[in-house]
């Protein structure tokens, strides 16, 4: 689809568009035919005699790569969401369309491959008319569900007011109801333009990237109106200042403001920062600080994007879409501010993904040699991509990527690859988590000097806080005030725990202070809460991290001299305390679960469904559209490794199916010992899991 | 039934260590040192096996604490065993978790005595002990904690005319060690924070260099002053006094070279305190 918008700005020839897959550039991506990385372009489309500049970021629509969608968000006010009128709305449809609403971003809606329901389904007009009809109402129902109340009726799509188009991206023609009755066309004359194999007529009839571009002219807000909504939602500084003025007013001459979405390690001119600017003018040699880095430096180069290549520019304005250079620690999700300006700044809202990276892979180089260049290019990796995790265990030689699926490690391995390196890479493993389902002992541990105890107790965390830290709703940067106020009116926690939160960590896991008056205490907070970190990355089940347990320190006593209760004495104590009592609160073993959702003829439903269902999965729900069922489940993810393979056999090459981290369940019990001792087995841990004596020391 | 002696090794080389000390080394089955909780600049394991006459094996901080010195211990169990400790065995140390658990297992245990610094430092500095209140040691801020209690323990002191002992962080693993200048700069660091009135610029203070080795520098005078004064080679530690008798302005004066005026401020400075 991009393609046709390209040949409209005059970058491709129109003959090749719909094939060359322009901003495609991977290799990788034109041969799988999907988009994995986000490209962004600016396109001059002419409406109506006037002109109009398109920031556009194509991003990938494949789950794995969920976490480019949610970056790409922060930057625009608008979205095309493209369905196939084949596969109608799926789960990935579902995930972008909500994380588009939550960032304020409105939606139109593209129904694509419209000549396959011509072609090889070979349905009649009405049953046409039937399945898009039905994919407008469920795509509906998603901004019903998903939008803010003051959006949620405007936004809704209606083919009759022009903000859904139908065509085919292949064959690049698309109209909407607008442009039909503009020409005179009705949708049975495209049906008989297949019939007759006029299609390419339509190509010139109807050229896609109209219908695109009008749309989004006409239907999508312009940088000026959309800040006045979404400025409110994604920045939460003060509204009446300079600063927060100058951004609800998209104002060039405001103070410069940008939020970064996409970094990027170019081999010749280093990374480069692309983003979005809502605020003021961005200048080569300007002076800018970057809120997150804490740094401040001198803007190198401005370009703007044109398909897979930077247009150096010598301004850029408020409104666009912008890519840096000379910001070596820019890193997507931080704040850009003129340096005058660092001090009255506030960072943006953080950028929350909805998926988490549950799969590991281990890689060596095949030449020992190598190691050095694979270590630079994994950092290169994390850099570029915050949703892929790269481990670098210089003690144990183990280098390992995390990340949201196979698909997402394979690309990562391919690109490493590609930079000339022979590697191995182990089969994927699963990330696990550890947690408690019952209130530990209090337990206590002592410092390696024996001078100093603390005692410490675990329970369970909520789910509803758990959830409140994963959607950013609590998180440690809001302040202690702010997190207690949450805890104690909508979680309903005692003032008295609400008020004491000491850390929130990565894992989802609360520390709470519940001691009262010991002296020096203060001096070993930060200490402290660095051994409940260290311990929480690390559970004594497996060495997988812990997560959704809320830690009380109970107690404590420490030594008089400040140099015998430093780090290396607290941080240990604190730790033992920790997974002693951790060991007594009846642990578990938390594994990722999938949803899963399989199109397929109706006829392979039950292989299916047994398939699944082997896979120690289950089924919610399943609904029929014409001649193809949709299965909707959840799976583990650990049984989905090779799933590809089983579910071509079981159906004979007919289902299509996404899967898409959904959320953490209990391993069974009966799976979870074997489990674990194969995770102890792997790290080289003895093979059984410790008593807790073994980390609770006796006063 | 086994044995173990804490033998304290004093503070500068292994001719400190008691005459009942090298008798306790040559008799013990098994000689243990540990080399992390003070530096010895004179002390060379070379010469400490010369003297007793066998190997000393030495362990360290881990052994002695993360595994609760589980080889001494071993070693104790049925057999005479000597642990040289820098110092004097059981000040400013943590061993007596070791001394505990080794009795806890049925194990004799003693202390043979050697100079601790603090004793040496307030030998050298001519006050009294008497008027010593708390000790404290001022930490490296970056390795463990910008600790205020250094600052809470002077004023403590000097509200009551007592004098401070301050030990300054060593890290011997590191090869770091801090000096008199850094120890006052964090000092005069806390009291721009606290805004307590305990301490500035011109407030008496003695440093002490090398307590225990045959060249030691004890100077007396204005922090500010000492902040620029070259003590030389470590270790040093500092004393802020509090009150001063009479007999101490003099030690002060004649033996560190305080400034004459010290009786006069420390006179008014304990009419101020009353």
């Amino acid at each position: 689809m991009t393609d046709s918008l390209l040949a409209e700005a005059g970058l491709l020839s129109p003959k090749i568009a719909g094939e060359a897959r322009a901003l495609d550039y991977l290799e990788e991506e034109q041969k799988r035919g999907i988009t994995i990385k986000t490209a962004n372009i600016s396109l001059l489309h002419e409406s109506e005699g006037k002109p109009f500049i398109i920031n556009l970021i194509d991003t990938p629509g494949h789950v794995d790569f969920t976490g480019k969608v949610t970056r790409a968000l922060r930057a625009i006010d608008g979205a095309v969401v493209v369905v196939d009128a084949v596969e109608e709305v799926m789960v990935q449809t579902e995930t972008v369309t909500r994380q588009a609403l939550q960032e304020r971003v409105k939606p139109v809606l593209f129904i694509n491959k419209v000549d396959r329901l011509i072609r090889e389904l070979k349905l009649n007009l009405d049953e046409i008319q039937k399945k898009l009809i039905r994919i407008i109402n469920d795509f509906n129902n998603l901004i019903e569900l998903y939008g803010e109340k003051d959006q949620r009726e405007n936004w809704k799509v209606d083919a009759a007011k022009g903000n859904v188009a139908f065509g085919s991206a292949l064959h690049r023609w698309g109209f909407t109801v607008d442009i039909a009755r503009r020409k005179g066309f009705k949708f049975a004359d495209i049906v008989k333009a297949y019939e007759e194999e006029r299609w390419s007529d339509l190509q010139k009839d109807l050229p896609l990237h109209e219908a695109i571009l009008d749309m989004v002219v006409e239907h999508l807000p312009n940088p000026i109106e959309a800040q006045r909504y979404r400025i409110p939602k994604i920045w939460k500084g003060d509204l009446d200042s300079e600063i927060g003025q100058a951004m609800l007013n998209c104002d060039d001459d405001g103070p410069t403001v940008m939020c970064f979405t996409m970094v990027q390690v170019d081999p010749h001119a280093g990374l480069v920062a692309t983003g979005r600017l809502f605020s003021g003018k961005v200048n080569e040699g300007q002076r800018v600080y970057l809120m997150n880095a804490r740094k401040g430096y001198r803007i190198q180069q401005v370009s703007m994007y044109m398909g897979a290549f930077r247009e150096v520019v010598d301004e850029i304005n408020a409104g666009n879409i912008a890519a840096l250079l000379g910001l070596d620690l820019a890193r997507a999700g931080d704040t850009l501010i003129s340096e005058e300006y660092k001090d009255a700044m506030v960072p943006f809202e953080r950028i929350k993904y909805v998926s988490e990276p549950v799969v590991t892979i281990a890689i060596e180089p095949k030449h020992p040699k190598d190691l050095p260049r694979l270590i630079d290019i994994m950092h290169t990796l994390a850099v570029e991509d915050p949703n892929l995790v790269t481990t670098i265990n210089k003690e144990t030689g183990e280098y390992l990527l995390s990340g949201m699926g196979e698909l997402h490690l394979e690309i990562a391995c391919k690109f490493i690859v590609e930079k000339g390196l022979d590697i191995v890479t182990s089969r994927p493993i699963v990330v696990y988590r550890e947690s408690v389902s019952d209130k530990g002992v209090v337990a206590m541990g002592k410092s390696p000097n024996k001078h100093n105890r603390f005692w410490l107790q675990v329970e369970p965390l909520d789910e509803k806080v758990v959830r409140m830290i994963e959607e950013g709703v609590i998180s440690e940067d809001m302040g202690r005030k702010n997190i207690a106020n949450i805890l104690y009116k909508e979680a309903k926690w005692p003032a008295e725990e609400a008020r004491n939160v000491w850390a929130v960590d990565e894992y989802k896991n609360i520390l709470i202070d519940a001691t009262k008056g010991i002296q020096y205490l203060r001096e070993a907070r930060e200490m402290i809460i660095s051994g409940f970190r260290w311990a929480c990355k690390a559970g004594p089940l497996c060495e997988e991290p812990i997560r959704g347990v809320k830690v009380k320190l109970v107690d404590a006593q420490l030594h008089e001299d400040p140099v015998h209760r430093g780090p290396a004495q607290v941080m240990p104590a604190v730790r033992k305390a920790l997974l002693g009592s951790f060991l007594t609160a009846k642990p578990i073993l938390l594994e990722p679960i999938y949803k899963i959702s399989v199109s397929v003829p109706s006829q392979w439903v039950g292989s299916v469904t047994s398939l699944i269902i082997r896979k120690r999965g289950r089924i919610t729900a399943s609904s029929q559209r014409g001649p193809i069922t949709t299965i909707s489940g959840y799976i583990p993810v650990s049984e989905t490794f090779g799933l590809s393979a089983e579910m071509r056999s079981a159906t004979s090459g007919h289902a299509f199916w996404q899967s898409t981290f959904d959320h953490w369940e209990k391993v069974p019990e009966n799976i979870a010992a074997n489990v674990i001792a194969e995770i102890r087995k792997r790290r080289g841990l003895p093979p059984e899991v410790p008593p807790p004596s073994r980390f609770i020391d006796e006063a | 039934m086994g044995e173990l002696a804490f033998i304290g090794m004093g503070l500068y080389d292994e001719k400190d260590i008691s005459l009942r000390g090298m008798e306790e080394l040559r008799v013990a089955d098994k000689v243990f040192v540990e080399l992390y909780t003070s530096h010895m600049a004179g002390l060379s394991i070379a010469n400490l096996e010369r003297l007793c006459g066998k190997p000393v094996t030495v362990v360290s901080r881990r052994e002695v604490e993360e595994e609760e010195g589980k080889r001494i211990i071993e070693a104790s169990r049925d057999g005479r065993v000597a642990f040289l400790v820098p110092g004097e065995p059981m000040v400013a140390t943590t061993h007596v978790a070791l001394r505990i658990k080794a009795e806890k297992e049925g194990i004799k245990t003693r202390i043979i005595h050697s100079s601790s610094i603090i004793s040496a430092a307030i030998s050298l500095s001519g006050l009294q002990s008497y008027k010593f209140g708390r000790n404290v040691t001022i930490p490296f801020p970056e390795e463990r904690v910008f600790s205020e209690v250094p600052y809470q323990v002077i004023a403590q002191n000097r509200s009551l005319g007592l004098h401070t002992l301050c030990l300054l962080d060593v890290l011997v693993e590191k090869g770091r060690f801090m000096t008199v200048s850094e120890g006052l700069t964090y000092l005069l660091e806390l009291e721009r924070i606290k805004k307590g009135a305990v301490l500035n610029e011109d407030t008496l203070a003695v440093g002490i260099a090398r307590a225990g080795s045959p060249n030691p520098e004890v100077h007396a005078d204005s922090i500010e002053k000492l902040r620029r004064w070259d003590f030389g080679p470590p270790p040093h530690s500092i004393v802020i006094p509090g009150n001063l008798h009479f007999m101490e302005a003099e030690a002060l004066i004649t033996l560190a070279g305080a400034p004459v005026e010290v009786t006069n401020r420390l006179v008014q400075d304990r009419k101020h305190g009353e």
